[in-house]
């Protein structure tokens, strides 16, 4: 059973972020596809006095990119959108696939980025994906914006960086270099199911077909998504080698930090980490290649 | 809590209903406009058997609050037929027996039709990630994907058939 509300619908971003300013001393929620907040809510597990709708302003959905400034996507575009975006497609082609296994397809054409973002379950798909490639987000309250790596936005478990007066925006992704490929999986019991571990990897080779850069970030493997830095510093420099990405997807299972419930245990996730880290990695080398 | 004015554009038809905001699109449409074509399974998104169309999209009515349809036009099952006769899709699905207990088929036949509006020529693969979001416990897929792919192969339009 919701428990009842008031809601709120502002006619444009300016409007609900005053609305939002206002009403910061009491429960109040914002409420986008809430494909997962309704499910919350119904449960029980989050009770508010207002919600306020931004599903509706168009301000805030859109994908722009260009060379020189990279991604950028608006906090409202549905997951279906990024989904069918040519220009997602054209330069991060692993967030097509990623979000193309989004749980399925009613929920996409509903559900938006930055609902998701800002609802911050640690199982959830984009947030691996997007700090593998570096991503920063876009934050603002009535009186003005401000930009904050993904890393620093994901604080805990289903808790992000935003003040209560303070909305997510947009999501920015930096153009991709040349010669750099990235991949996504996650190891699930239902084909778009959440996964009981993910893992994303973005490498970036040399002019020698050395390794440059290299990002790992894991899904489901500890209270936020988290990068794996200590693996992705063996990495730089090496050439191609499985025996190095086994190394890697070593530490990744002994860096992170999974618990154990009814999916899966800490012992399956580390090990399951450590297998896809692997995999992605040499995934993500090949696209870098070709 | 007070109850808002919402205007509910349901198959065509405006409806102006008095809600509570947090009245979710499935109970508006089964509890206050009476059209049981969209059923309630799961609840929780995973099932699908809620599904409607709006704006010619497949979404799952059980997660989304009646009032943040407003100025949306929502299709459900009842809407497909169309003076009187049964859409092809709902034609194909009686040829093909593409249900056993019915439960799944009204939110069967928005996802199918929501891919039919996108992708009028699926491939088989095509239609079973069409219909993915849809739960069919009787398993009757196969017998599903026979009637979409029948239906885009146009052997259910009137025209086609004259």
């Amino acid at each position: 059973m919701i428990h009842d509300f008031a809601y709120l619908k502002p006619d444009s971003l300016k409007e609900a972020l005053s609305m939002l300013s206002k009403h910061k001393d009491d429960e109040c929620k914002v409420i986008c596809g809430g494909q997962s907040l309704l499910i919350l809510m119904r449960q029980g597990m989050i009770v508010t006095d207002y919600l306020i709708d931004i599903k509706h302003i168009k301000e805030l959905n859109y994908i722009k990119f260009s060379q020189k400034d990279g991604l950028r996507i608006g906090a409202t575009t549905t997951h279906r959108a990024i989904e069918q975006s040519d220009v997602i497609k054209k330069h991060y082609p692993a967030l097509v696939e990623l979000e193309n296994r989004v749980a399925n397809i009613q929920v996409r054409n509903w559900g938006t980025i930055g609902g998701n973002l800002a609802h911050a379950d640690p199982a959830e798909d984009p947030a691996p994906l997007l700090l593998a490639y570096n991503a920063s987000v876009k934050v603002g309250n009535a009186k003005g914006e401000r930009a904050l790596p993904l890393a620093e936005f994901l604080v805990g478990y289903f808790e992000t960086a935003l003040k209560k007066d303070e909305m997510l925006l947009e999501v920015h992704l930096p153009a991709p270099d040349a010669k750099t490929g990235a991949a996504y999986e996650k190891f699930t019991l239902l084909e778009n199911d959440l996964g009981t571990v993910s893992a994303a990897a973005c490498v970036t080779l040399d002019g020698s077909g050395k390794c440059k850069s290299a990002k790992i970030a894991l899904g489901s493997a500890a209270p936020t998504a988290i990068r794996i830095k200590r693996a992705e510093k063996i990495l730089i420099g090496k050439a191609y080698s499985e025996k190095s990405f086994a190394e890697a997807g070593k530490i990744a299972s002994e860096d992170c930090d999974p618990v154990s419930d009814i999916h899966a245990s800490e012992e399956h996730r580390r090990y399951v980490a450590g297998v896809l880290t692997k995999r992605m990695l040499m995934k993500a080398w090949e696209r870098a290649k070709a | 809590m007070e109850k808002k004015l919402v205007r509910l554009d349901v198959n065509g038809q405006v409806h102006e209903l008095y809600l509570n905001p947090k009245t979710l699109l499935v109970e508006a449409i089964r509890d206050h406009i009476g059209l049981t074509g969209a059923k309630r399974g799961c609840e929780t998104v995973s099932c699908g058997c809620c599904t409607v169309m709006i704006d010619g999209m497949s979404i799952k009515s059980c997660s989304l609050l009646a009032i943040q349809t407003e100025g949306h036009k929502i299709t459900t099952v009842e809407g497909l037929e169309q003076n009187g006769k049964l859409a092809p899709i709902q034609k194909a699905f009686l040829d093909n027996g593409a249900y056993q207990c019915g439960f799944c088929t009204s939110g069967m036949l928005m996802s199918s039709q929501a891919l039919l509006n996108e992708n009028p020529h699926p491939t088989e693969w095509e239609i079973r990630e069409g219909i993915e979001g849809n739960i069919c416990r009787c398993t009757g897929y196969n017998s599903i994907v026979r009637a979409v792919d029948a239906c885009a192969k146009g052997k259910y339009n009137e025209e086609v058939r004259k």
